[in-house]
């Protein structure tokens, strides 16, 4: 059976001081089931991860749309993703007739503080989140013949595309200089390498049959044991470098279902919570062998008018990240280009795009979208 | 330090934290980690179960105090739940137990560390929030 997407709603990514996080979940569901043209759904799935105990329930309880089963998901940046693979599952075991999806967040400020972490961690200091990223990224560029001025290419491409998004928190362009000049948080990652934790929501209806953007492959996948540098962040792992990572798990099942390669795609939004994790993750989604990365981002193969757009929205370097809301919020984007209403920012033709997020657990999530 | 030097003050809301870190029969400084003949494998922090296979035949094993370095990085500014001082070197230390551990470095200055280079474990205090001094595990040039 087909799961298509007959409606997307967005709240802003940002800082909104005087509204709830449940406010920001109002706007995102109400604009969702507006667009998809009905009130009715049968069940409801809210990714989220730090909006607390029924965080879910309150949103739809402040719209009068309870009675339905509705269950929160926690998967860490892939929350979202997690919320969308249940409710296509309720929609292809007929348990759900119309399923709306949705993910809300309102992040602390400053670096993320995760009960992932126990205290004993914290008080050793090594609950240091860029630290891992960035330990991530010295290994990429080592092993993927990159610099620092590739990784701050990444952060001006995605912020050039953020200028035309009006619902990314950043909207000014930057340069290589800017970023280099930026402070460094964890060598080799400066300031302006690393997304900002912020708040938002997205939302989406999901319905069986064809009318609308196609759900083509949707994979959810968490780490294998052993590996030391993925976002499960053990104390230790082995040495076995042959571990597959979760992105590229959810990849390969994703492709699979979808029937299509990496050559397919016509657009990418990846996860980048630092700008060395978006070029991972062109290896990981098999876009590009590792020693290809360095090439693709001297001659833009992924800027707007490149072969392989990837992040046009301006991916989470633009918009910010409201965890639970960030796989979602891909998801609104790729609807919308693939819908052609994606006003300034559209990329021409686009048939066929894929929406990936990875964090804590860790999880990761890929999701297939296609417009015949 | 006691034998079992991040017990005591350390656990927080938690309350339990694994034992890391004690002094071998020599007075130096040993991480304890575990070893499964099942899965022929070490991990680090000591668990009940194999981390890899879930195998519960996991011996007690003091792990070597030298190893390589990996990969590094500095944290400049404090991180949550952090009050020691800044900065601090952070980084990944690979022993010949074929395992990679996470860990402090006593070098803060990236520019000071190679790949490949030899570490070894010594014991650096760090005052936690509460103002006490916890005795924790570090890797130095």
């Amino acid at each position: 059976m087909t799961v298509s997407i007959t409606g997307v709603g967005l709240h802003p990514f940002g800082r909104f001081d005087t509204r709830t996080v449940t406010d920001l979940g109002v706007g995102a569901v109400r604009a969702a089931l507006v667009d998809a043209g009905t009130r009715s759904v049968d069940a409801a799935f809210c990714g989220t991860a730090y909006a607390g105990v029924a965080a879910g329930h309150k949103v739809l309880g402040a719209i009068g749309l309870t009675g339905i089963p509705i269950v929160d998901v926690e998967a860490g940046c892939a929350s979202g993703g997690a919320a969308l693979m249940l409710a296509s599952s309720a929609i292809e075991s007929g348990r759900a007739r119309r399923a709306l999806v949705f993910g809300i967040e309102k992040m602390p400020r400053g670096m993320i503080r995760s009960t992932f972490f126990e205290p004993w961690r914290e008080q050793m200091g090594l609950a240091a989140t860029p630290a891992y990223f960035a330990l991530r990224a010295q290994r990429l560029l080592r092993e993927a013949g990159l610099t620092k001025e590739h990784l701050a290419a990444v952060v001006v491409k995605n912020r050039r595309n953020g200028v035309d998004n009006p619902d990314a928190m950043y909207r000014a362009e930057t340069t290589i200089t800017d970023v280099l000049s930026s402070r460094v948080v964890c060598e080799p990652l400066h300031l302006h390498m690393l997304c900002s934790p912020n708040e938002g929501a997205a939302a989406v209806v999901v319905e069986p049959g064809t009318d609308g953007v196609a759900v083509a492959g949707l994979a959810l996948r968490s780490h294998l044991p052993g590996g030391v540098l993925g976002e499960a962040t053990p104390l230790a792992g082995t040495t076995d470098d042959t571990l597959t990572p979760p992105t590229a798990l959810a990849a390969r099942d994703a492709y699979a279902q979808a029937g299509i390669d990496p050559s397919d795609l016509d657009l990418v939004e990846c996860q980048d919570t630092d700008a060395a994790r978006e070029l991972l993750s062109y290896v990981e989604l098999g876009l590009c062998p590792a020693e290809d990365v360095a090439g693709w981002v001297e001659s833009g193969h992924t800027a707007r008018d490149g072969p392989l757009p990837v992040n046009v929205s301006g991916g989470l370097l633009s918009k910010g990240e409201p965890l639970g809301a960030s796989a979602l919020g891909q998801v609104v984007e790729l609807v919308r280009q693939l819908r052609a209403e994606a006003g300034p920012r559209q990329v021409p033709g686009a048939r066929t795009a894929l929406g990936h997020t990875v964090g804590r657990g860790a999880n990761a999530s890929v999701v297939i979208l296609r417009r015949d | 330090m006691s034998e079992r030097a991040q017990g005591g003050n350390a656990g927080g809301g938690s309350g339990l934290v694994p034992e890391l870190l004690v002094r071998d029969s020599d007075g130096e400084p040993r991480l304890v980690g575990g070893y499964s003949p099942t899965s022929d494998a070490y991990h680090f922090p000591l668990a009940e179960l194999c981390p890899y296979s879930g195998a519960d035949d996991v011996e007690r094993r003091l792990l070597s105090a030298t190893g390589t370095l990996w990969g590094w990085t500095a944290v400049n500014a404090p991180p949550p739940g952090y009050a020691g001082a800044t900065p601090y070197g952070f980084g990944v230390v690979e022993l010949p137990e074929r395992i990679r551990v996470v860990t402090r470095l006593t070098e803060a200055d990236p520019d000071r560390l190679t790949f490949g280079q030899t570490l070894h474990l010594v014991v650096e205090p760090v005052v936690t929030p509460d103002g006490d001094t916890l005795e924790i595990y570090a890797f130095a040039p």
